[in-house]
């Protein structure tokens, strides 16, 4: 495989394994060239905040072991790839892009971390986000912007954006995200790769640092939707120590790609009049708008279906999420583990001198606009509306999926964005997330994958499904991939044109 | 919009420290959400039960079994300060200064 730098490039989850499996690469070899890869590109891009160098190159050498005895662990079993710095990792340092948490070494794994390191994942390291996960653009972390490999001017969206770009270029073969409000939708969008959000309680979120609990999700970033089913299968079910991952039985994801083949033929689809408004880009529209035709043309019955609420989504969810993050985040008090503002005083002149250095400015606005929304005399107005308005947004899915299976339309208002561009504009920034926040809000899944370019930059399709029908999604995203080559474009990151 | 008062009323409910400068622009952009936000006001939800969370599963438990937790050693290795096994704080009267010191951001 060394010498051959076009392989990686190339490389899916699935050709890594047939690789490992045939033996013409180790899992050494791999996790050394993604390692060199990494070395490489990231001072231009800025995608990892931790590089795990020996902890990835022993986590090889043992699976390579393991496949040498006959004691392969599982489809994942050598493959490199990274997690975002919000997901907690035993011995690993976890910082969420926060001054707050720029030493903290987790004492214990998170779920998933734990669930993927049994499965014989190597872990590259831990991906860049904005703050807690608070961002549609990767530049709210403390450790600098993430930059999109498309065009490292750009952002690569957020807040999972060193998760996406990560995929993109190549510097992991899959990567995990969170999705709050579009968190791994929007940026894999962005960067161009396959960004699946399951269905609330489909994956434990226990060792996922809390931003909004009733919204958080952890989703897979990866090439394709098949890939995509490789991760879930890992990730997915119950776990005692989340009481909010529920006790349904998790279907085999790969296996019912393999049995409903390519054709749509049959698979209603409906379009939501909604998701055409103001500030869609005329590029975008037009992707979005020729996928869904082919759609059509694979066998897919395309409905016209109205989400009447679509429009108070955006409102909703930026009462929600910052009450409950505001909530979540009283705990870095400086008391128990993080930092601590220095010098002798008393414990409110502590919290207050600690928070102000701690946080940055974009959680430090969450937080106000949650404690406001929560505060006496507001709650009713703000914290209630909203959870009412929550009712009638999710209700809009619950009828409209009476008539269709799966609902297309756009992931992402416009491409990636220049950085800086809407930095001093929070409002603007928050309408990057029109398409995205309704999945949260009903708590049902949703997938974006590649659906064309424009001015070099990558369209984001989404599709939306039923609660726990991740299957459906991952059906029609892999049918189009099998239709398509829009998500096998590689962005040109030869060093020299990086600089 | 918001008064320079409501602003740090508010951030001492959160138990935000904030300079004259962040009080000023949180003043403006907080209160240009909110005007987004009020287009919510043009609901009637007067009949329509909030959502707290879409889960329709309620009330889950598990069995009471005692399962191994941390060691004490690993609970204090992230502790800003610690003495003698404890957590080491300021204190919360006026009296007593006890605070964070230099070394307070390990290691």
């Amino acid at each position: 495989m060394s010498g051959s730098p076009n392989t990686i490039e190339k490389l899916t989850l699935e050709d890594a394994r047939t690789l490992l499996d045939s033996g013409e690469v180790s899992s050494e070899d791999l996790t050394r060239e993604t390692l060199d890869r990494i070395g490489a590109l990231d001072g231009r891009l800025g995608v990892y905040c931790y590089v795990n160098t020996e902890g990835a190159l022993l986590a090889a050498q043992q699976s390579d072991h393991r496949r040498a005895a006959g004691e392969v662990r599982s489809p994942l079993d050598g493959i490199p790839m990274s997690l975002k710095d919000v997901l907690i990792t035993e011995g690993v340092r976890t910082t969420c892009g926060s001054r707050h948490l720029e030493h903290f070494v987790p004492p214990f794994d998170g779920t998933v971390s734990r669930k993927l390191a049994e499965a014989g994942a190597v872990l590259l390291g831990k991906t860049n986000c904005d703050e807690f996960a608070m961002g549609s653009s990767t530049e709210n972390s403390a450790w600098g912007p993430s930059r999109n490999p498309w065009n490292p001017e750009y952002v690569p969206g957020g807040s999972s954006g060193g998760s996406a770009a990560a995929v993109a270029a190549r510097m992991g073969v899959y990567s995990l995200g969170t999705d709050t409000g579009g968190s791994v939708r929007q940026p894999a969008s962005l960067c161009g790769v396959t960004g699946l959000k399951p269905t609330y309680g489909r994956v434990s979120r226990y060792g996922l640092v809390a931003f909004a609990s009733s919204l958080d999700q952890i989703g897979p970033f990866t090439r394709t939707a098949r890939d995509a089913a490789y991760v879930l299968q890992a990730i997915a079910g119950h776990d005692p120590r989340d009481s909010t991952s529920q006790q349904i039985e998790v279907p085999d994801y790969v296996a019912a790609l393999d049995n409903e083949g390519q054709s749509l033929r049959g698979l209603k689809v409906g379009i939501p009049r909604e998701f055409w408004g103001e500030g869609l880009q005329p590029e975008v529209e037009q992707s979005v708008k020729a996928a869904i035709e082919m759609l059509g043309t694979m066998g897919a019955e395309l409905h016209d279906i109205t989400l009447p609420h679509t429009e108070y989504a955006l409102s909703t969810y930026y009462i929600i999420a910052p009450a409950e993050a505001s909530s979540n985040l009283a705990r870095y008090d400086g008391m128990k583990y993080g930092y601590r503002a220095p010098g002798e005083m008393n414990s409110i002149d502590s919290m207050l001198m600690t928070r102000d250095f701690g946080f940055g400015a974009e959680v430090k606005r969450r937080i106000m606009l949650g404690t406001y929304a929560l505060s006496a005399g507001y709650y009713e107005a703000f914290y209630k509306k909203a959870q009412q308005v929550r009712t009638l947004i999710a209700g809009d899915y619950t009828e409209a999926f009476k008539e269709v299976d799966v609902i297309v339309g756009p992931t992402s208002p416009t491409v990636a964005f220049r950085i800086g561009e809407k930095s001093d504009n929070p409002l603007a920034m928050y309408l990057n997330d029109v398409y995205t926040v309704p999945a949260n809000l009903a708590g049902i899944p949703g997938v974006s994958i590649p659906c064309g370019f424009a001015d070099g930059l990558p369209i984001g399709l989404q599709f939306l499904g039923r609660h726990f029908d991740e299957v459906t999604l991952l059906r029609v995203a892999h049918a189009y991939q099998s239709n398509s080559d829009w998500h096998l474009h590689t962005p040109d990151l030869r060093v020299e044109n990086l600089t | 919009m918001l008064t320079p008062e409501e602003v740090r009323h508010v951030a001492m409910l959160a138990r935000l420290g904030l300079t004259d400068e962040e009080v000023e622009s949180l003043r403006v952009q907080l209160s240009d959400v909110l005007d987004h936000i009020a287009m919510l006001d043009k609901l009637d939800t007067s009949q329509i039960a909030p959502t707290a969370q879409v889960l329709t599963q309620r009330n889950t438990s598990r069995p009471d079994e005692t399962i191994p937790s941390l060691q004490p050693e690993a609970v204090l290795l992230n502790a800003p300060r610690t003495e003698d096994g404890f957590f080491r704080v300021p204190a919360v009267m006026d009296d007593a200064k006890v605070g964070g010191t230099t070394d307070a951001n390990r290691p």
